[in-house]
């Protein structure tokens, strides 16, 4: 037990606001560059993609709709391992963490649902069918929605942090059943033809640039949770000091 | 039959939320950046800055 108290200890210590702040602060700058770099050469490579002899050009749809489709599923990953953080070690940053998440996550999940009706039109004849893998994935949407009214709905983050971590957990549920809709249930949306058994089945041609773009907008998606955890960060010492700032006007007062 | 329209307007749509996106952290950056260095010059400090003071 104290081995385990002594371990956990020293993994907070490492996970300490104050040095994520640094880390951020070094590790950021990099962070933007690459993202920058590995995005104009993923949507280069994009743009020189040849058509697809059937969908003609509105396969470049794919080169973003994929990417922002696998974000939406992964950043719920990461703040259900965040919520695990909360809940086991009750460490402070974790929920941060889950709280920077959730708006960058809803912002993929809208951007996968608005090009995949905008590539549903012109390839299935309508925007939108509730099929398994669209409702599904608008659920998630309607989670992200909920977990960040959840998390700003008290003053206190201390109070919500539980809350939302239950209700990520719960709501975790939602991320096998989406990817694996597909396969479960007969769909419009068509089955995996990247990550699946056997190989991806999209020719090299059009792979590639998918890759290249996925593995950007990963980037991206890290770069943007690492500024808005420190935002969090900062957010919640303004909150810390303005209250230390009034209690000792309150004793100057009397 | 091209469909060029829609693609741009996913492209568009795309740059323009992830556009609104970055820009509101960026935002949000500031606003703290700006609290944080106000509270600071009126000399508040945290109570675990206070503390390594009090030691050192």
């Amino acid at each position: 037990m104290t081995e385990a108290v002594s371990k956990a200890g020293r993994w907070i210590d490492l996970a300490n606001p104050t040095r994520f702040i640094n880390f951020a602060g070094i590790v950021l700058p990099w962070l933007v560059g690459i993202t920058l770099l590995v995005l104009a050469a993923g949507l280069w490579m994009s743009f020189q993609a040849p058509d697809d002899y059937q969908q003609g050009s509105t396969v470049k749809i794919m080169f973003i709709h994929v990417p922002f489709a696998w974000l939406s599923m992964m950043c719920y990953t990461v703040m259900s391992i965040s919520a695990i953080g909360t809940l086991v070690w009750r460490h402070p940053l974790a929920d941060v963490s889950a709280k920077a998440a959730a708006p960058i996550g809803a912002a993929f999940t809208a951007l996968a649902l608005i090009t995949g009706s905008l590539w549903g039109k012109p390839m299935w004849g309508t925007w939108w069918v509730w099929d398994a893998r669209l409702t599904s994935v608008f659920v998630l949407f309607l989670m992200y929605l909920g977990i960040i009214a959840l998390t700003r709905a008290m003053d206190d983050p201390a109070k919500s942090s539980k809350a939302t971590a239950i209700l990520t957990l719960v709501g975790f549920i939602n991320i096998p059943i989406i990817k694996f809709s597909v396969d479960w249930w007969n769909t419009l949306h068509q089955p995996a033809s990247v990550i699946r058994m056997g190989g991806p089945t999209i020719h090299p041609s059009l792979l590639w640039p998918l890759l290249v773009m996925a593995v950007g907008f990963t980037l991206l998606f890290f770069t943007l949770h690492i500024m808005a955890m420190r935002n969090e960060i900062w957010r919640r010492r303004v909150v810390a000091m303005r209250r230390i700032a009034a209690r000792s006007a309150e004793r100057r007062g009397v | 039959m091209t469909h060029t329209a829609f693609v741009l307007a996913s492209y568009g749509v795309s740059i323009a939320v992830l556009a609104a996106l970055v820009g509101w952290i960026l935002i949000d950056q500031r606003t703290q950046r700006l609290a944080l260095q106000e509270l600071e010059t009126r000399g508040v400090r945290r109570r675990s800055e206070a503390r390594t003071d009090n030691a050192s």
